[in-house]
């Protein structure tokens, strides 16, 4: 196990590293020129040169590199060209609004994909099971800004029930966490279908159920949390799809996470920031991944760890 | 919407790219549907109907060369490295590993901000970012069929690698290739359209359901057809290739549909 562990941190040190430097090399490829976005317009030939001179945005590619590199391991992610502040206390700044967004979000997926794939389990083939199949289908084939601009017009224009966007109380926490738990929610209830039927048909419930135990204690007794395991270690994989979904959604709701941010960072080509922000998602995503394969052999030891 | 994507010319009742002086009230919105413009108009007063008829056009070009492209990379590097195996196997997919972890959203986005966006680059960075599911599968099989016996049975009477790989290999991987190709598909559409969406996918005046819902959010309050409609198009042909593909995967793969 300790092995285990040890093989799988550098595994994920590694690829941090090629994100790392596979960002930094993409970004260094976009054509434009920070020093003249720092001076500004009217900025004379020599001040560029300054601060390009500065910046050692004349040095090779792969000098800048690791000096970034080295930087990051000290926690120092560079400044922003454009906002006067440093990469990491903009980040830091806008951390807390989305990891509430993405634990709602989790919460949000679990709560109905779960009971979905409850329900239409035990009702297998009937009216029900097929309606509830018929909207997880949906759910993962409906864009993501296109559900959460729908929910905008509905709940906040229509009916005024919820705020049309922002961010500080819990009415404004309930859209946007649906918007981002609907696609989730759509793949756990298939997955916890089909992961209900397979544990309905091993022999220790039919056992438990020639015990002369009643059916709706073998159900919420023995099925459903065996049922559910496989399930919640799925949750770290999550990450990576969640990663993606806060762009979309932070800027549909206007919501001040990293989503936001690199969105923002995107469109003025504030270099700085984004590669800050694809370190950090990465390092969301790689942790998830991680804490996915070592909760795994640990709530379920059938599952051997090669 | 394949139907509406061919005959698009014939089928749309408007010029898409007309701003009809007609097409806005005199407040200079947009007017809801109506018998003259059955999905009423956009912002600049062109008929909804038929610029959703050619962006069907344009989502499906770029779903199935985006998906065409994604799944001959996927499938190429899943069975060379799952055939293989060795030094080759092991950085191909290492290297899957580290795209995997890859926030694919901001990748594309960075990659479509590096090229100026144009119906291939777009079709381009999305096969980037969606070749490696398929690469994942592929190589999970591949692996397993190399150790099969009659695969070593062939490399044991001499055959070789090209041989085996195009008699025995691909005809075992089709079906896969098949349903995750399919499925794919959907996935395309939807990154598509984000991107569209967020304004560095399919740039206007070509006209894509992305940014058909890009150019018109701000008067999604008062006119929510703009965002309706073409999300509605979207979602349709994403389920419709959810669905074939879920379909196709119980008739060409019985072991894929589980038990029972």
């Amino acid at each position: 196990m300790r092995n285990y562990v040890l093989r799988r941190l550098l595994q994920s040190a590694l690829i941090l590293l090629g994100i790392s430097l596979v960002t930094f090399i993409l970004l260094y490829l976009i054509p434009a020129d920070p020093a003249r976005q720092i001076a500004g317009r009217s900025a004379t030939a020599k001040t560029v040169a300054n601060i390009r001179a500065q910046l050692g945005l004349d040095d090779p590619v792969m000098i800048q590199y690791f000096r970034y590199l080295g930087g990051l391991v000290q926690g120092d992610m560079g400044r922003s060209y454009l906002q006067r502040a440093e990469v990491s206390v903009l980040i830091a700044g806008r951390l807390p609004a989305s990891l509430l967004l993405m634990v709602s979000a989790i919460v949000t997926e679990l709560i109905l994909g779960l009971t979905i794939g409850i329900i239409a389990a035990l009702n297998r083939n009937k009216l029900a099971d097929q309606t509830l199949m018929v909207f997880s289908f949906v759910s993962i084939s409906a864009p993501q800004f296109v559900i959460g601009i729908l929910l905008l017009y509905f709940f906040s224009i229509q009916f005024q029930l919820l705020p049309i966007g922002g961010y500080g109380t819990f009415a404004h926490l309930i859209l946007p966490s649906l918007t981002l738990g609907l696609l989730g929610a759509g793949w756990y209830s298939r997955m916890m279908r089909s992961s209900m039927i397979d544990v309905l048909h091993q022999d220790f419930i039919r056992t438990a159920r020639a015990k002369g135990i009643a059916k709706r204690q073998v159900i919420t007794g023995h099925v459903i949390p065996n049922a559910i395991l496989p399930i919640i270690a799925m949750v770290g994989i999550d990450i990576g799809l969640f990663m993606s979904g806060i762009v979309v959604v932070e800027s549909v709701f206007g919501w001040p996470g990293i989503g936001q941010l690199a969105w923002q960072a995107i469109q003025r080509i504030d270099i700085p920031v984004i590669m800050g922000v694809t370190i950090v998602s990465a390092i969301a995503i790689v942790l998830g991944n991680l804490l996915a394969d070592l909760i795994v052999p640990w709530i379920d030891p059938r599952i051997k760890i090669k | 919407m394949l139907i509406a994507a061919i005959f698009a010319p014939w089928l749309m009742p408007h010029d898409p790219f007309e701003q009809s002086f007609d097409g806005l009230t005199l407040m200079g919105e947009p007017l809801p549907p109506s018998e003259e413009f059955p999905l009423g108009t956009d912002l600049l007063g062109r008929d909804l109907a038929s610029r959703l008829i050619l962006g069907a056009r344009t989502s499906l070009v770029i779903g199935v060369l985006a998906n065409g492209i994604a799944v001959v990379m996927g499938a190429f590097v899943g069975i060379l490295s799952g055939y293989f195996g060795g030094w080759l196997g092991m950085i191909l997919m290492r290297f899957t590993d580290l795209m995997m972890a890859f926030p694919a959203l901001l990748l594309a986005i960075v990659l479509a901000a590096i090229f100026k966006p144009s119906l291939l680059i777009v079709a381009l960075v999305i096969a980037m970012v969606n070749w490696v599911q398929m690469a994942r599968v592929i190589y999970t099989e591949a692996r397993s069929l190399a150790e099969q016996e009659f695969i070593q049975v062939q490399k044991a009477i001499g055959s070789g690698p090209s041989r085996i790989l195009f008699r025995h290999f691909l005809p075992h991987l089709l079906s896969s290739i098949i349903v995750f190709g399919t499925l794919g598909i959907s996935t395309t559409v939807l990154l598509e359209a984000t991107l569209s969406f967020l304004g560095v996918g399919v740039q206007p005046p070509t006209p894509s359901w992305g940014n058909i819902i890009f150019e018109n959010q701000t008067y999604f309050n008062t006119a929510p057809w703009l965002v309706f409609f073409p999300g509605s198009a979207i979602l349709l042909l994403a389920l419709a290739f959810n669905l074939v593909g879920d379909a196709l995967r119980d008739i060409l793969d019985p072991t894929l549909k589980g038990h029972h």
